[in-house]
């Protein structure tokens, strides 16, 4: 019996290893800390919290412990509507998504072949310039002697200027601008493998181009259409910058509630407890989806 | 002199249909002057053609020839360039593929992936908004007719390549449709089940005696099936006739060497004596006699003589004085298939022939051999003569 070298026996090992070491460095060691901080209470100290863990005191360390601030989260109305009004905001943008990407990715799956990688390559064209530069363009687009309103005025169709920025529609155009190729290059990947021939089947069976469409597209997009809404949904519960510069102050988010916590207020353990119940939000569609996909997988083999 | 026909018939044809030598049927499909340009191709040129009510209709051609598209026209999928296409009387044009009363199977059969074998039957009837309980019933009985009731909640990534084209069938047959178009219907399965499904295909569509137009470039299943054959080259039809009529007789060279396997003999005409042609030709050294009454030809006109191989005789003692079409030569190669032996025979001349022999016995006495000499001959109305 051969057996391979000891080097590469070793390294052959290895490999699997490199995402979870990678996970446990970056997620689960921070997540570890944000959970304990979430548990303790601030402090004016430098870190702005107690306790501190310590090794040679691990009995009273555990015992400072609580979960107080989630019973704050739990108490306050403000942190529920933020949290509600982020999960609205982010679910609305993802439909508003769905509704701009779909047409153009399936315009782009329909077109000719040697125009696709272009296409494709026009649709990824604005992170060639900084996002924050992108969002401050919106804001010269859309205040109120912005080149919207000059347009609109120009045109005639306005005679007093409207007000955009500053609200939640002005949050609704930047993410689904933002966002817009998280969820076309997706569905563009579920579209472009599409056989056409099931659908001169569908009409050859008599559906309407329409109903095929429904029928047949929609759902073999399917994928396509669950993977750009969770790509596109999860960051923007946890917005901060677009709400931030386009929204209101009544534009109530739950990042935004995070950041002032921390830097306003400089209550560490309460804006952990926030991000630890933006986590769990987030997470708990991405399980279902999974359960749902596995068991699709299983039926169908 | 025109003498009467000597055969009944050629091939084996069902006698009691045959309503295209009937001048008063009228055709359930008809191709007027159809021409279908894609830019500059021509892919059907100037193309007529009746298919009647109740036909096995098939479409042969090598790739290319535009069969394809002469489906796809009819479909609803491809719309003439020039010309109309009438389904019984009516006029296709403008008509869109879901209005077609005409069921397409497909060659990569499309079935539906994200649904169950009895929901890829059913859609064709939900789109027609039919009753619930008549849809199971119809799934059902197309089901039992293609023997897949066992397999109805599978998915079609769950099925075999065989199981997936009876799906597809049922999947095309369950509106009841006026005409199945089937596009190389086999072309995916292995040797043995495309044998088995064509006789079913032909025994579906004699139940259900539903028209059929079948597009195939493979010669062997179109003469299994249909009815009548329609050979096409570079977007023209060249004959259209029975499978016997085709094999018998091959209008053109084309034909002959497309359809089967034929030897041919090139020559020139004598002239006619008693309704038998007489052709001089460099492979043998009498001239040959042919029994092809039908042809018009003059004396010196160059012509074809193509022969079947399987109507030749081989044999290695001299044949008897007063007989006609001899050929001598020596024996180049033998392959022995079971059922048949086939020779390749070396002429003088350099032409080489295919002869075939049925093993009839398991022993022969003394079987011919490699590089013998022997002599091949063919009776008068075995040969065909086609006009270069």
């Amino acid at each position: 019996m051969t057996r391979r070298p000891f080097a590469r026996r070793l390294t052959d090992g290895l490999v699997p290893v490199i995402p979870y070491l990678w996970l446990g460095i970056f997620f689960l060691v921070p997540f570890l800390i944000v959970l304990k901080i979430s548990l303790s209470d601030p402090a004016v100290a430098q870190p702005p919290y107690k306790p501190v863990f310590e090794l040679s005191d691990i009995v009273s360390f555990f015992q400072g412990l609580d979960l107080e601030n989630f019973e704050v989260l739990a108490g306050d109305d403000l942190y529920l509507s933020a949290t509600l009004s982020s999960v609205r905001i982010a679910a609305l943008s993802t439909v508003l998504l769905l509704l701009v990407g779909f047409p153009i990715a399936y315009g782009i799956a329909r077109a000719p072949a040697r125009h696709r990688p272009l296409l494709v390559a026009l649709v990824i064209l604005p992170f060639w310039t900084s996002f924050l530069i992108r969002i401050y363009a919106w804001i010269a687009i859309l205040k109120p002697e912005g080149l919207l309103n000059q347009a609109l005025t120009e045109l005639g169709v306005i005679t007093d200027p409207v007000h955009i920025l500053n609200t939640e529609t002005a949050v609704y155009i930047g993410i689904v601008y933002a966002y817009l190729p998280f969820m076309v290059l997706p569905l563009y990947a579920s579209l472009e493998k599409m056989d056409d021939t099931l659908l001169e089947a569908a009409l050859d069976l008599g559906s309407t181009p329409w109903r095929a469409f429904w029928t047949i597209t929609v759902p073999l997009s399917m994928p396509g259409i669950i993977a750009g809404s969770l790509l596109c949904f999860i960051p923007a519960v946890g917005e901060f910058v677009i709400p931030d510069l386009l929204g209101g102050s009544e534009t109530l988010m739950i990042g935004r509630q995070l950041w002032s916590e921390f830097f306003s207020n400089r209550d560490w353990p309460l804006a952990s407890a926030v991000a630890i119940l933006l986590l769990i939000i987030l997470v708990a569609p991405i399980v279902v989806y999974r359960d749902v996909e596995a068991r699709r997988v299983e039926t169908q083999r | 002199m025109p003498r009467p026909p000597k055969f009944a018939s050629v091939g084996a044809v069902r006698r009691s249909f045959a309503p295209w030598a009937d001048p008063d049927a009228k055709p359930l499909i008809r191709f007027e002057n159809v021409t279908k340009r894609f830019g500059d191709a021509i892919a059907v040129n100037d193309l007529s053609l009746d298919v009647f009510e109740g036909e096995f209709f098939c479409l042969l051609g090598p790739s290319g020839c535009g069969k394809t598209t002469l489906m796809r026209m009819l479909a609803g999928f491809e719309h003439p360039s020039e010309g109309r296409i009438t389904l019984a009387g009516q006029s296709l044009a403008g008509v869109p593929p879901y209005r077609r009363p005409v069921n397409m199977m497909f060659q990569s059969y499309a079935l539906f992936p994200h649904m169950s074998v009895e929901k890829n039957i059913a859609f064709g009837l939900k789109q027609d908004g039919l009753p619930k309980d008549e849809i199971a019933a119809r799934v059902g009985e197309m089901l039992r007719l293609v023997q897949l009731e066992r397999l109805a909640k599978r998915y079609s990534s769950q099925l075999s390549g065989g199981q997936r084209q009876r799906v597809a069938l049922a999947r095309a047959l369950a509106k009841k449709p006026k005409v199945l178009l089937l596009d190389e219907p086999l072309g995916a399965l292995d040797k043995k089940l495309r044998e088995e499904t064509q006789f079913e295909l032909m025994d579906i569509q004699h139940e259900l005696g539903m028209t059929f137009v079948v597009v195939t470039h493979d010669q062997e299943e179109a003469m299994t099936m249909a009815d009548r054959i329609a050979v096409m080259d570079h977007g023209r039809i060249v004959q259209v006739a029975t499978p016997g009529g085709i094999y018998e007789q091959p209008k053109t060279r084309f034909i002959a060497e497309f359809v089967g396997d034929v030897n041919i003999l090139e020559g020139n005409v004598l002239g006619q004596e008693n309704g038998l042609w007489h052709v001089q030709t460099p492979s043998a050294e009498a001239p040959l006699t042919i029994d092809d009454p039908d042809e018009v030809l003059h004396s010196g006109q160059a012509v074809a003589i193509a022969v079947r191989p399987e109507k030749m005789v081989i044999q290695r003692n001299p044949p008897g004085p007063g007989a006609v079409n001899v050929l001598t030569g020596e024996v180049w190669d033998i392959g022995y298939l079971g059922d048949w032996t086939v020779y390749r025979v070396k002429l003088a001349s350099g032409a080489i022939l295919r002869v075939t022999l049925a093993n009839r016995s398991r022993f022969v006495e003394s079987p011919i051999d490699w590089d013998d000499q022997v002599y091949v001959t063919f009776a008068p109305d075995a040969a065909v003569i086609l006009a270069e």
